[in-house]
């Protein structure tokens, strides 16, 4: 029984939310290794990009709840993403005709790229702020829990219960159909197949008749889809504030990496890697532990290896570790 | 127009942009930008040094500005004797012990042969380290933080002149920027960019949370000066009639006189760096690492150790930025970790160096001026502007309040546009490298 309830407790705290928030980071580690596969660099702008479509999705949701339009129990959110989408697509491809174009044309170093891809960022941040400000926002709505704790013990007679939220069982299972889509898109059709080949050797690619331009739209297009629906899971898990989606530009570059920039598998293995990793260090172990151990050696403090505020630390550590013993990351990305 | 007429003229135009601040809104606030340009330019010297003299992509600026920071406080606020008294030894006991745990690691890594032994007893001394290490500095930081939460509650400092901070604030950045170099220096740029980025967020933390040390989010407050008070200056007799001389009610000229003195004292800090940054360049010391940053190959081919090299311009840049954080903190006459944000100390800075012109120092120091300028700048003549703009709008209509709030966020807007529209059109600054 104290076995069943550890486990339970390990996934209420644990496994479920890591879960949730890996799957979060799969999803913009995606976008930032596709553009460092197709485009070549590593886009700062990523975050705030994340954080503009989850803006204009909150936008929308407000409209739809204002008119009265509902898909409960399911948040409305999901409704107006696809409306995300678009606008933040038509913002990337925007930026890419005014400024990224320009750049690709004359071949500059990578670095080069990476500085303009601050001022971008520095630009989305400030549409953000502008529009929706920098405070906190809640768009979430519709059935909060698929699965009480409370359900749950009275189901099983375990004294832990498992929670899971409505935002987390959506995030899992968009996350795995998102996947799946591109997965399929880069694997089985022409446009995906070509976006491969540009990724792994451009002037192959060229002399074989792809049209580059074409290739480098249909990147941002997806980046946009990506970028947009792994803000909004992410904000419906939590809440939307504009400097917390600048802050996640660690760990998804870090989830990036660490499975290889430039490979989307390694990118969900990453994601879901740094995820773990902060989640169990961080969380207090005692309630499983107690569980676990005789009552003699039961822990007397917290058994929190570090503080929450030092998240940040772990997925440092896993990517100088990664970095120092695989440079090319878990999954042989390519490094230019 | 020749270069040295060019350069005249453009910090002819930035000092001009600073002086009709002054004369609308008061030469307090001229005064105010003038002593953070100060402080900004030599950041931007300090990210020059490492980014426009060798090409290394630091983007944990924040981090070593804030250890600064932390030196200055370190150094000037008076000891907590009862802290330390209750918990200082058990603290540096601990952190004695963290520090054995490491070397002891290092040691298995360079003694044992390689393979699974060697990282199994690694990971043995690690985490067994890690447990004594907790063990000891828990109790201790609790009774640190325990002594007078509300007042003090860290271990305070050396009680010794501020300025002194100043270049210890350069050794501690220098010594964190060691220890980051020797670990992250040979990745390829992007990766030393994210590395650099999680360091500085992981010194943030630190000081966020280490209460003991820096009274994380509590704040210190009231960092002593190395100039006078206002209030002592408005005591003294002889004071109050030099001001009544000089028409000046002694309110104001005292608040006046102090941030002179402030600039005159970070003046002289930018001057320093400034003449030994530019011997630095024209020095074969600079035209080697030059040479390293235009192609590494080609200089190690030469015998050059480039690691080597990129370590030190590393860890001196490093020591620059964390010298301009202790001179902030010594500024703000407070450290507060809550506000150290990425925007503002990193890419700001960047921002600088790449507007001024990387790989040239004069250029820095102008970016260092013009941007914190226009940073300043850019939120009342924004509200100005769209107080214009709305004019003719009813009052109190959803449109109008909405565009006299937004003035507030343009900064950021700014900034981009500003660092775009440089790139595009200088993409080697307003003030090119020779």
């Amino acid at each position: 029984m104290d076995v069943l309830n550890a486990l339970v407790a390990f996934s209420n705290f644990v496994l479920v939310p890591g879960i949730a928030y890996g799957s979060q980071l799969a999803l913009g580690a995606l976008g930032v290794t596709l553009v460092y596969g197709i485009l070549r660099f590593s886009n700062f702008a990523h975050g705030d990009t994340m954080a503009f479509g989850t803006m204009v999705v909150v936008l929308v949701t407000w409209a739809f709840q204002g008119a009265g339009i509902s898909i409960d129990p399911l948040p409305t959110a999901l409704l107006a993403i696809p409306f995300g989408i678009l606008v933040t697509i038509a913002m990337l491809l925007g930026t890419d005709r005014v400024v990224y174009r320009f750049y690709r044309a004359q071949k500059v170093k990578p670095v080069i790229l990476v500085i303009v891809s601050m001022g971008v960022m520095f630009i989305m941040n400030g549409i953000v702020r502008l529009i929706i400000g920098p405070g906190d926002q809640r768009f979430s709505d519709g059935e909060r829990f698929i699965m009480s704790a409370r359900t749950f013990k009275e189901m099983t007679g375990l004294d832990e219960g498992l929670a899971i939220k409505t935002t987390q069982g959506i995030t899992v299972i968009t996350a795995i159909i998102v996947v799946l889509l591109l997965f399929w898109f880069l694997g089985r059709t022409r446009t995906g197949k070509s976006m491969r080949a540009y990724s792994d050797n451009e002037d192959l690619a060229l002399l074989s008749g792809i049209n580059p331009e074409r290739v480098v739209m249909v990147t941002w297009i997806i980046v946009a889809a990506l970028a947009t629906i792994a803000g909004t899971l992410y904000g419906l898990d939590k809440s939307f504030k504009p400097f917390v989606y600048f802050q996640l530009l660690l760990p998804i570059f870090a989830s990036a990496i660490v499975g290889g920039l430039g490979s989307p598998l390694g990118a969900i293995a990453g994601g879901y890697l740094i995820a773990f990793a902060e989640v169990t260090i961080t969380y207090p172990l005692k309630k499983v532990l107690g569980y676990l151990l005789p009552e003699t050696l039961a822990p007397d403090g917290l058994v929190q290896l570090l503080s929450t505020d030092y998240k940040f630390a772990v997925s440092f550590v896993i990517l100088l570790i990664v970095l120092l013993f695989k440079p090319t990351g878990l999954f042989d990305g390519r490094a230019h | 127009m020749s270069d040295r007429l060019r350069n005249t003229l453009l910090f002819g135009v930035v000092a001009l942009l600073i002086l009709i601040v002054g004369l609308i809104q008061g030469a307090n606030t001229a005064l105010l930008i003038v002593n953070m340009g100060l402080i900004s330019a030599v950041m931007a010297i300090g990210v020059n040094l490492q980014w426009g003299f060798a090409g290394l992509f630091n983007i944990g600026v924040m981090g070593f500005v804030a250890l600064g920071g932390l030196a200055a406080v370190l150094i000037a606020m008076p000891p907590t004797t009862e802290a330390w008294a209750e918990g200082g030894l058990g603290v540096l006991t601990a952190l004695v012990l963290g520090a054995a745990t490491v070397v002891a690691a290092v040691l298995v890594r360079k003694l044992m042969p390689k393979g699974l032994p060697r990282a199994l007893a690694m990971l043995a001394v690690l985490v067994a380290g890690f447990f004594i290490y907790r063990a000891v500095f828990d109790p201790a930081t609790s009774a640190v933080e325990a002594v007078n939460p509300a007042g003090t509650g860290y271990l305070g400092g050396l009680g010794l002149p501020v300025i002194i901070g100043w270049p210890v604030g350069g050794l501690l950045a220098a010594g964190a920027a060691w220890l980051v170099g020797k670990t992250a220096l040979g990745l390829r740029s992007d990766y030393l960019a994210i590395a650099t980025l999680g360091i500085a967020e992981i010194i943030i933390a630190v000081l966020k949370n280490e209460d003991w040390l820096s009274r994380g989010v509590k704040n210190v407050v009231g960092l002593p000066r190395p100039v006078p008070y206002e209030v002592d200056l408005q005591a003294n007799a002889d004071f109050v009639t030099m001001a009544g001389d000089a028409g000046l009610d002694p309110m104001v000229a005292s608040a006046l006189v102090v941030k002179v003195a402030y600039a005159g004292l970070f003046a002289a800090v930018l001057a320093v760096v400034l003449i030994l940054a530019q011997l630095a360049l024209n020095s074969p010391w600079g035209r080697m690492m030059r040479a390293i940053r235009d192609n590494e190959v080609a200089a190690e081919a030469m015998g050059k150790d480039v690691t080597r090299r990129h370590l030190q311009i590393f860890v001196l840049g490093s020591a620059v930025c964390g010298m301009a954080g202790a001179m902030m903190t010594t500024l703000d006459g407070q450290l507060t970790p809550g506000t150290y944000q990425p925007l503002r100390f990193t890419f700001l800075i960047w921002v600088m160096v790449i507007v001024g012109g990387s790989g040239n120092n004069l250029g820095a120091v102008l970016g260092g001026f013009l941007i914190w300028f226009l940073w300043v700048e850019v939120e009342p003549i924004g509200h100005a502007l769209m107080s214009v703009i709305t004019a003719g709008m009813a009052d109190g209509s959803a449109l109008k309040t909405n565009l006299l709030d937004s003035a507030a966020h343009m900064r950021m807007l700014t900034m981009g546009v500003v660092l775009l529209l440089v790139l595009r059109f200088f993409p080697r600054g307003l003030i090119p490298e020779k």
